[in-house]
């Protein structure tokens, strides 16, 4: 066992584990911080799969972006002065055994494809962000360009949903 | 049986592409399971990055076995595409609550008042 398979079982132990936490919570605050855990096991895999480009992008987009939004939600969405802030379960059991089908069938897939899959070869870690912003402005300009576009139609959209509607001038 | 569980602890401490595919089903599994259970629109969201985070991981572990950048950048348009989602989905939510005072996905069931 090599020092990268052992960091790889921390941070794949601490993925799932809080993923776990995530999902079976009763505590809706619990949840969100055991998101915050889910994203950093995350972006450890991403280093260990040397895309350091992507693993900071994941910590400054979701820890910083989508966690802190969802916990804005969490706190806007529930009285927290007298009701504790829970959500609670339906379904359970047929839920349980679809994840069950689900997993078994993804795991047994890709275990038994890939389980001989060999290692790249060792090359010397260059940083992937100059590519990747190279293949962002030539291959994949166009799909570059209609992510701006949509971010600009989330962000107008998304103020003018959450805005208090305001009576109407009277004229 | 046997032969299997020792061909598992063989496989085990050698990682590579499958254990990364692994660890990105169990995510995928739990973020199912979040969205199919959870009573709250909110924890329903986070259902949905789990399995965002998922489908990355395996785009980031192909493109690292492979050897071919495009995975990562299929990765960056999910991470585009999941902040937009997030900031549309947390306004509707929103306006759900001010006009049903629950955000429980089980209650708000009609189109119109």
């Amino acid at each position: 066992m090599q020092l990268f398979d052992i960091v790889f079982f921390v941070f794949a132990f601490m993925t799932v584990a809080s993923a776990f936490i995530v999902v079976f919570s009763k505590n809706m605050i619990y949840s969100a911080f055991a998101l915050l855990f889910t994203f950093f096991g995350v972006a450890g895999l991403y280093v260990l799969l040397q895309a350091d480009f992507l693993a900071v992008t994941q910590i400054l987009i979701y820890v910083g972006g989508i966690l802190v939004l969802l916990l804005f939600g969490v706190m806007l969405t529930n009285k927290v002065i007298n009701v504790e802030l829970k959500g609670g379960s339906m379904n359970t059991i047929p839920a349980l055994m679809l994840v069950a089908v689900v997993a078994g069938t993804l795991g047994g897939l890709f275990y038994s494809t890939w389980k001989g899959t060999p290692a790249p070869a060792a090359t010397t870690l260059a940083t992937t962000t100059k590519t990747l912003g190279e293949m962002l402005m030539t291959g994949y300009l166009l799909p570059f360009e209609i992510a701006s576009v949509i971010l600009l139609v989330a962000l107008i959209g998304a103020a003018m949903f959450a805005r208090k509607k305001s009576k109407p001038a009277q004229s | 049986m046997e032969s299997f569980v020792t061909e598992i602890v063989a496989w085990l401490p050698h990682v590579g592409l499958s254990h990364f595919l692994i660890v990105s089903a169990l995510l995928f599994a739990l973020g199912i399971y979040g969205i199919a259970t959870r009573r709250n629109a909110i924890m329903v969201l986070m259902g949905i990055e789990l399995v965002l985070n998922a489908a990355n991981i395996n785009f980031i572990a192909f493109s690292h076995y492979g050897k071919n950048f495009d995975g990562q950048v299929a990765a960056i348009f999910v991470i585009i595409l999941a902040a937009a989602e997030a900031a549309i989905a947390l306004a509707i939510v929103l306006n759900i609550y001010h006009r049903f005072q629950t955000v429980n996905i089980d209650e708000v069931s009609t189109l119109k008042e």
